[in-house]
């Protein structure tokens, strides 16, 4: 149990909001292993727990596999938990990612996104996460620290709700978030104890009622998992939606469930950006409005499951849309801009992609402006390649 | 007398335009680099013919200022590359130059393992008791008692005694020094590398700004002194009782050199018997 903690208003890292929702979660366990820029996150839950605020076990263990199993078997005996890593950290840990989510066990982890060697760097790329889409989480990213914090708290709702049962992996932009202070707006621990509710696990271990977890399954039985794990992936979409609208209603911030559309409505071209850039892209939407220019954006928060329905909806009034990526499928495009296609099958529209921020390089307003030019270039029919590479040496636009 | 060099004598083998190095004034990851260059010197090392290996941590940037041919791996994975480059390379000098958390907590499976087979490589281990480079977590080797950032009340976990492991795990040369004993650890280096097989020289070295200000030794020199007030030189010593305590002393010296057929010559001979 953590102390009543009374809501305030704090100015904190992203890495600190991340660590300050898992406590008002009221999380049982965290294992962790150090990796920058996460290592803060699991550094300040750790001096909750040597503070006296929460009675959590916390523990270092010698590797993020170590961490995650750690967590499963913390979360299968019937604890709420909470770990976080980036990188080569989750890369580390792909293994045991597939093995929490199709145990069902909704773990919430915060990566913060940091780009994958070679060569070793620790700035922003989304190489780290992106590889995880069909581990069987459900993925999202943040754009600012007061999301941080609202959507950890969010994400043990809908991971917890009986229609998902599924972990949870919200995404923050390394430096750009982790380690910069904005202010956040922190509720009340029992605000939030009765907003998430105390942790019912759906099947724990129990030696008065033993239960064998992930034992040696024949084909006669592994595809209706499959199957079902699917299912509960699709029914995240209406969760995810309640869980914001019923946030929204209680705390006063709306995050409109898996994407937030910005002056989209008459917009003519569209651009689909993730995390940080996000509020750069606002900007620009706004200035070239001021000059008469139609254009739009839509921040998409989930990659998985990803929002199909609301991408299609959008891009039926709109005449091409751009999808700015931080990670390349080399040979393919970025992993947005994949999934855009195929959300966006049989529409005809113009959909162009455009790479930046590789390795954690700035994207500034004059890369975002430049996205929206090409766009407008491509409603005419005038763009001349499906992938842009913005701000990069060798590649001229 | 003012004394101006505009180089180092060590020059040659660092990547000059990687300098300035990271490292924190009072880190002694300097003097035990420095004091492998002047190993490398005096066995007259030919460059072109070494490799040297590093994880990640602070003694992982040892391999990207190394003018040799060098490799950056992933966490824990030194010794596994350096496995690679032995068999592709068997005339190859190869060296890993890594750190405690490094080669113990997240790659701890692969030390035991190379020393198991005896794989023909000089395992450089500094030991600084803590993560450093993400701010001075609680590692593997932290003594009993000591703080660090996620051990605030004192470390109540086991630490690794580093040459008891070596040793059990089967490593022909364990030796360990701090970094006050900068003749006897380069002396020592120089015997490791001419080792046939998996040596093993552990390096104890100041982290002051990430352990030591949370252990009453805020500067690099005061840990300094408490190697001076507390080390005793005992070689031959079954290293199980050297373990390493606060307060206590710090057992340092050569504990193990033995003669073992190497994991390279047993696969010769092996080959060689199935072929009469």
């Amino acid at each position: 149990m953590i102390q009543k903690i009374d809501a305030k208003k704090m100015v904190v890292t992203g890495d600190y909001a991340a660590a300050y929702g898992a406590l008002l979660c009221d999380v049982d366990v965290v294992a962790a292993y150090p990796i920058t820029p996460q290592t803060i996150i699991v550094e300040e839950f750790s001096t909750f727990v040597n503070d006296g605020i929460t009675d959590a076990e916390f523990i270092m263990v010698e590797s993020e596999h170590s961490a995650m199993s750690a967590c499963i078997a913390a979360q299968a005996a019937g604890a709420r938990t909470f770990t976080a890593t980036s990188s080569q950290g989750l890369a580390l840990m792909h293994e045991m990612l597939s093995i929490a989510s199709a145990l069902r066990l909704p773990i919430v982890m915060p990566v913060v996104n940091r780009t994958v060697a070679a060569p070793i760097g620790i700035w922003c790329e989304y190489n780290d996460t992106m590889p995880q889409r069909d581990s069987g989480w459900l993925q999202m990213s943040c754009e600012d620290n007061q999301e941080v914090l609202d959507m950890i708290i969010m994400a043990y709702k809908m991971g917890e709700h009986k229609d998902v049962l599924l972990p949870v992996m919200p995404a923050l932009d390394a430096f750009i978030l982790s380690h910069t202070v904005e202010p956040v707006d922190a509720p009340s621990s029992d605000e939030v104890l009765d907003f998430i509710s105390h942790y019912k696990p759906h099947a724990i271990l129990d030696p008065d009622n033993p239960m064998a977890i992930g034992t040696f399954t024949p084909p006669e039985y592994i595809q209706e998992l499959r199957y079902q794990h699917h299912v509960a992936m699709n029914n995240a979409r209406k969760v995810i939606k309640d869980v914001t609208k019923e946030f929204a209603q209680k705390f006063g911030r709306d995050y409109h469930g898996l994407i937030e559309a910005y002056k989209c409505d008459d917009a003519e071209v569209v651009l689909i950006t993730m995390g940080t850039v996000t509020g750069t892209a606002r900007d620009i939407v706004d200035e070239m409005r001021a000059k008469g220019k139609k254009v739009g954006l839509i921040k998409l928060r989930f990659y998985r499951p990803f929002p199909i329905e609301e991408i299609r909806k959008i891009a039926e009034n709109v005449d091409a849309i751009g999808v700015y990526d931080r990670s390349i499928s080399y040979g393919t495009g970025g992993p947005m801009f994949i999934e855009t296609k195929n959300a966006l099958y049989g529409m005809e529209k113009p959909v162009v992609n455009f790479l930046a921020g590789l390795g954690g390089r700035d994207v500034v307003k004059g890369d975002v402006e430049k996205m929206f030019e090409i766009l407008l270039k491509a409603k005419e029919g005038e763009a001349k390649e499906e992938i842009y590479w913005i701000n990069t040496r060798g590649v001229s636009i | 007398m003012e004394i101006e060099a505009k180089h180092h004598p060590m020059d040659k083998y660092l990547r000059a335009d990687r300098i300035p190095h990271i490292w924190c004034p009072g880190c002694g990851l300097g003097t035990a680099l420095n004091c492998f260059l002047y190993a490398l010197e005096e066995l007259n090392i030919d460059p072109d013919n070494l490799a040297v290996v590093s994880g990640i941590g602070c003694t992982g940037r040892i391999a990207g200022y190394l003018n040799v041919d060098s490799y950056h791996t992933t966490h824990g994975r030194a010794i596994p590359f350096a496995t690679g480059l032995k068999l592709a390379k068997p005339d190859m000098k190869v060296v890993v130059f890594s750190g405690d958390g490094d080669l113990f907590a997240i790659g701890g499976n692969h030390f035991i393992h190379a020393a198991r087979r005896n794989m023909d490589m000089t395992v450089l281990c500094v030991n600084n008791y803590n993560y450093g480079m993400t701010g001075g977590q609680l590692a593997p080797t932290t003594p009993m008692e000591a703080r660090t950032t996620t051990s605030p009340y004192g470390n109540l976990e086991h630490p690794f005694n580093l040459c008891h492991v070596a040793a059990a795990s089967g490593a022909v040369y364990v030796a360990r020094w701090t970094t006050l004993h900068v003749r006897r650890l380069k002396e020592s280096i120089k015997e490791a590398l001419n080792k046939k097989g998996f040596s093993f020289v552990e390096i104890l070295s100041p982290c002051p700004t990430a352990y030591g200000r949370r252990n009453r030794s805020p500067t690099g020199l005061d840990m300094m002194k408490y190697y001076q007030e507390h080390s005793v030189i005992k070689h031959g010593i079954d290293p199980s009782e050297a373990d390493i305590e606060i307060g206590g002393d710090i057992i340092v010296g050569k504990f193990v050199d033995i003669e073992k057929p190497t994991f390279n010559e047993m696969v010769k001979e092996l080959i060689e018997k199935a072929r009469k």
